[in-house]
């Protein structure tokens, strides 16, 4: 069943359409990766699905709720959740305390909490972090702590944006890794990603973006063979 | 309540919106190129008034002329701030910052009630005094000239932001202090030309005010508190914003005060204050 | 045991039996100092460092747990005033009465200032907080129905009375009241900072939009916040009235009081629940010596102390006095 439908999204800031009449489903329980070049509009994508941005028309359709022009807290409480390009950890506060505050929207007890919150930091491979401040973690597990809080709240569809970006190489099998074991558990995935090699294992579907306009969407193999993505991404791309 | 009574306020309210205008941008050019907000803002200008006052009832200089010394005093104390104060606040948090500036302005205050005492001061015999008639119209000559001064200094000061290279090279530590550094522009020095200048601008203000105006210590206050106001109205790091945010205050002053009440003029200014938010909270020109 | 049931097995709260026994012990010596026949002048002391304590500790509330810096608090303390006194004054209700009705008024006028102003950017609300409480102070000065600028006279009852908190003779029922408020309001902010709301609101102060990622409604929090923070002032307000019985507004909305209760706490240690208490235990002190020895100029000699140490205080220890033993002390010790 399609947990997601985007139909003619459109938003412009002054005179630039950061994004333009796209359009795209997703199935639930599958990983869809979104690729383009700088600029192509991804995260006012994101923005736009999760509230933080009022589209300025179309439709987005989640588990058959209209969620256009919600508040982010309306539309996180239907269960989708999300990282950010720009991190956005609670710094002062431990990793702990940031996950536990994701644990809130499930279980109101702070022992459950506390301790739910745990396993999902286990989960991500953190535990010896947990009462680390989170402005001491260093970027990979920064990452990892804002994959750890979006999960606390057991969302359905997780949308995650540049998560190996500015990672060291060795850091990223454990991410992809991560991102399979978080599909396993049933939740569905869209992922912003500039790692061809990582969008290509990962991803059941590709949605390509340029401009703001949607060139391209299908399985890995046939986005690789797509013209449009491959100019659009000339000089970009990945080869290994 | 004739049309003469309602005109005169609406040139009152025009000549000192104008210097409310010259205040405001020196906030605006210290918050466009470092995010800080002075809350001392109001203190510096009584600082001024009050320096243009003693260089008169001390050495008998007139207000007119000691003008280049007020300015370089007041922008030599804005280095002096940024050296001590605002240099070790760049980085922390906005509470931090907030509660900085706003201890410099209690400091000031209760110090120069210290030293002077609260009791209102004015300039005896200025040079520019006395009324003109423009038909049935009264402007008074220190509040025309320091009208005009202020309106000089504001477009000296747009001048210079835009068309010179020192100018541009804070504009350009503004928008992004680590692409300017890397292209030799110091920042720790722009910051510091930056509160030299802002605070010259309230020198400026401050002594032609000294015309026409009594300077006590809590003078400050109400003019800082709409400096605010013209800042937010015309948009946080917009200097041309000032002008009109000025002047409509100045305006809204004025008119609300003889057509309402004239001890609640705050309130008016407010009112502004609130629908600026609420509605367009960038302001007419902001950035944000 | 692998290292997730060792972390389960952790307490939540690093409760410090040592820290408990201390609490418990300065409680006690605090409910019995009165019984050592104190000189009117060390209770009086003692009195402003509750009171001022508990003021501090509802600015921490809006500010350090929400992240909200209101530069006008003490607007709400002057409603607290006005509303018992005037409850009293003119209708005979009371104090206790007044109280109540004060802390919903002020409430309210939370309410009111908070759906506008919240959503607002840091620097602009602290403006707000500022025209709000000087437009109050203006109002007030006008308004002949509770005085104008010459305020309210509280008529004096002929002899002490529980009723109406006024005390002739002594100020040892006064000692105990204030005491008694500062306990419970410490412990409101102990229960808040360990309860799920306090999560929350620290979420709300530590990045909003990320907050609102995690289904918390940033805006309701903070006007609950606000709200909290308002019924914490008023009560403080009500019963300084009623201890020295003249009020008028160049008093109870001076901007001074908003100015000292941003420094205990941020002096103490902002977000902490300790903060407010360190910053009025140094502070007060300081201010009532300085007035005896001082005078009149006391007052201003005050007010150079407080925004000289405000400055410090921003520049070398942005964290308050408290960060000399708290977190990161603790924190080293977790990690090794």
């Amino acid at each position: 069943m399609k947990i997601l439908r985007v139909e003619n999204l459109s938003k412009s800031f002054g005179g630039i359409k950061a994004n333009d009449n796209i359009s795209f489903e997703v199935e639930q329980g599958t990983i869809l990766g979104v690729i383009g070049p700088n600029g192509a509009g991804k995260s006012t994508l994101f923005d736009l699905i999760t509230g933080y941005t009022t589209p300025d028309s179309g439709k987005v359709n989640f588990l058959d709720n209209n969620i256009f022009g919600l508040r982010p807290d309306l539309i996180s409480s239907l269960g989708v959740g999300r990282t950010f390009q720009k991190l956005k950890p609670f710094a002062d506060q431990t990793l702990l305390e940031n996950v536990m505050i994701g644990c809130f929207v499930k279980e109101s007890n702070i022992k459950r909490a506390r301790d739910k919150a745990l396993e999902i930091i286990d989960f991500v491979d953190l535990i010896e972090k947990r009462h680390h401040l989170a402005r001491e973690l260093s970027t990979g597990q920064r990452k990892r702590l804002e994959m750890a809080r979006a999960m606390a709240i057991q969302p359905k569809l997780l949308l995650m944006d540049e998560v190996t970006g500015g990672v060291d190489q060795k850091t990223v099998p454990g991410l992809v890794a991560l991102i399979k074991k978080m599909q396993k558990a049933g939740v569905t995935i869209i992922t912003i990603e500039h790692n061809m090699n990582i969008i290509m294992q990962l991803s059941d579907n590709i949605l390509a973006l340029d401009q703001g306009r949607s060139i391209a969407y299908g399985s890995p193999k046939q986005i690789q063979n797509n013209k449009k993505v491959v100019d659009s991404y000339l000089g970009t791309y990945n080869a290994t | 309540m004739t049309l003469e009574i309602i005109l005169q306020a609406i040139v009152a309210g025009l000549m000192m919106g104008l210097i409310y205008a010259l205040i405001a941008a020196g906030l605006s050019l210290i918050f466009g190129l470092m995010e800080i907000v002075n809350f001392a803002h109001g203190e510096h200008l009584m600082l001024s008034m009050f320096t243009s006052f003693w260089l008169w009832s001390l050495l008998g200089l007139d207000p007119l002329f000691s003008l280049p010394i007020t300015i370089a005093l007041m922008a030599f104390c804005g280095v002096l701030t940024h050296y001590f104060l605002i240099r070790y606040i760049l980085k922390a948090k906005m509470l931090i910052q907030i509660c900085a500036t706003f201890g410099l302005s209690i400091f000031i205050r209760s110090i120069a009630q210290l030293l002077w005492t609260p009791d209102y001061r004015h300039v005896e015999n200025p040079l520019i005094e006395g009324r003109l008639e423009i038909g049935t119209i009264f402007i008074g000559q220190p509040q025309l000239f320091a009208s005009l001064v202020c309106l000089l200094a504001f477009f000296g000061l747009y001048w210079f932001v835009s068309k010179t290279e020192t100018g541009l090279a804070l504009q350009a530590t503004a928008q992004d202090r680590n692409a300017a550094e890397v292209l030799g522009i110091p920042a720790n020095k722009m910051y510091a030309l930056g509160w030299a200048i802002g605070l010259g601008c309230v020198a400026v203000a401050g002594s032609m005010m000294m015309n026409y105006f009594a300077v006590f210590t809590d003078v400050g206050i109400n003019f800082a508190l709409f400096a605010f106001v013209a800042v937010a109205l015309g948009g946080f790091g917009s200097i041309i914003g000032c002008l009109y945010a000025g002047i409509i205050i100045g305006l809204v002053e004025s008119l609300g005060g003889l057509l309402i009440d004239p001890s609640f003029k705050l309130l008016y200014v407010f009112a502004i204050y609130l629908l600026v938010v609420i509605y367009r909270p960038q302001g007419l020109f902001g950035r944000y | 045991m692998d290292k997730l049931s060792i972390a389960k097995s952790e307490s939540v709260w690093n409760t410090n039996n040592k820290v408990l026994g201390l609490i418990s012990s300065a409680l006690v010596l605090l409910f019995c100092l009165p019984l050592f026949d104190l000189n009117s002048f060390y209770l009086h002391l003692f009195i402003m460092i509750f009171m001022h304590s508990v003021m501090a500790q509802s600015w921490n509330i809006i500010a350090g747990f929400s992240g909200q810096i209101s530069l006008g608090h003490g607007l709400f303390f002057g409603i607290g005033a006005y509303a018992t006194s005037f409850l009293f004054t003119e209708y005979g209700l009371s104090p206790w009465i007044g109280i109540i009705i004060g802390m919903a008024i002020s409430g309210v006028i939370a309410v009111l200032i908070g759906i506008p102003m919240l959503r607002l950017h840091g620097h602009y609300f602290a403006i707000a907080t500022l025209l709000i409480a000087i437009g109050f102070s203006l109002v007030f000065r006008r308004w002949d129905l509770v005085g104008a600028a010459s305020g309210l006279w509280i008529p004096m009852t002929a002899i002490d009375s529980w009723l109406a908190i006024q005390f002739h003779t002594s100020k040892v029922p006064y000692y105990y009241i204030f005491l008694i408020f500062f306990i419970l309001t410490f412990l409101v902010a102990w229960l808040l900072s360990r309860s799920k709301l306090g999560y929350r609101l620290r979420a709300v102060r530590d990045d909003s939009q990320a907050a609102s990622s995690l289904c918390i409604n940033v805006s309701n929090y903070k006007i609950l916040a606000y709200v909290i923070s308002a019924m914490m002032m008023a009560p403080m307000g009500s019963l300084f009235a009623q201890y020295i019985l003249i009020i008028d507004p160049a008093t109870v909305f001076n901007i001074e009081i908003s100015i000292i209760v941003l420094l205990i706490t941020v002096l103490g240690g902002i977000g902490n629940i300790w903060g407010p208490l360190i910053g009025a235990s140094i502070l007060i002190p300081i201010s009532e010596y300085t007035r005896i020895y001082l005078g009149g100029t006391g007052g201003a000699v005050d007010l150079i102390l407080y925004g000289l140490i405000l400055m410090l205080i921003c520049v070398f220890r942005p964290n308050g006095l408290i960060s000399f033993f708290h977190r990161d002390v603790l924190q080293r010790k977790k990690n090794k």
